[in-house]
């Protein structure tokens, strides 16, 4: 299953919907670009809800690693919600979790945007 | 006990690294292996697969991916080749450094040595070889990490 991304605007963040993999190949790209584009639109509160991701490997981690530096630089802020146990244990072993802003709960995720 | 080899000859391409995990998963699924050692190990040799299209051979369609799964007496074996330069063990970076937790690429080797029992990494006359091995019965089969590395 290859990844499919949708976006929602809430209270001023913008939520992306990711589902299925992120992998090397067409999985990284569409999260590069989906990024890319709202940093484009001057979108710069992302949270990325990964609760539909089944599979992440090294090159979707570095691709989650780019997405949060690319839009810290430019002032903005990126969160991650709703981790599947998979994608957590990945983010524990490679001491990201705590680098990352996890969040489990859509609301408060939302409200904790500066 | 049933041994057990397949071998491939694989294209430089993103297909050969999705062919790779999936043939992993099938067979770890056939020796038994529960839902999370299955993930593991198919991670590690997608991982490996990676390494092997992208860094070693650089999609190079000259230069081919050799795949090979064997079940011996009580391991899964997991050899794959490529015909790249090389990889320099001592220049690979920690990716857990708190200088590298933030690059983006760089954690490949060290997920494989995370999932699977033991890794030997050697070079070859042609490019280089990684072994992956997962105990399919043993004390270490609940994939705590023992990994080692061999050079020539």
């Amino acid at each position: 299953m290859s990844m499919k991304i949708s976006t929602r605007q809430v209270d001023g963040v913008t939520i992306v919907d990711c589902s299925g993999r992120i992998t090397l190949g067409e999985g990284s790209v569409t999260l590069r670009d989906t990024v890319g584009q709202l940093l484009g639109k001057n979108q710069k509160k992302i949270l990325l809800n990964l609760g539909d991701v089944n599979y992440i490997d090294s090159s979707g981690i570095g691709e989650l690693v780019s997405a949060f530096t690319t839009v810290r630089k430019q002032g903005g802020e990126l969160k991650l919600l709703n981790l599947t146990k998979k994608v957590h244990d990945l983010l524990q072993i490679t001491k990201l979790y705590t680098v990352f802003d996890v969040k489990d709960d859509e609301a408060a995720a939302v409200k904790a945007f500066a | 006990m049933t041994e057990q080899r397949l071998s491939y000859t694989l294209d430089s391409t993103l297909e050969t690294v999705d062919s790779a995990e999936q043939t992993a998963s099938r067979m770890a699924v056939e020796l038994g292996f529960d839902e999370e050692e299955v993930m593991r190990i198919a991670m590690a040799v997608r991982e490996a697969a990676v390494n092997a299209v992208l860094h070693g051979n650089a999609y190079d369609p000259d230069k081919k991916v050799g795949l090979e799964f064997e079940r011996t007496g009580r391991d899964l074996v997991i050899t794959i080749r490529d015909q790249g330069k090389g990889l320099d063990l001592n220049k690979l970076p920690d990716p857990l450094a708190p200088e590298n937790l933030l690059k983006t690429s760089g954690r490949g080797i060290f997920l494989i040595r995370s999932f699977m029992d033991e890794v030997q990494i050697r070079p070859t006359q042609t490019g280089t070889e990684i072994k992956l091995i997962k105990h399919v019965h043993g004390p270490s089969a609940g994939g705590k990490e023992a990994s080692r590395e061999h050079e020539d």
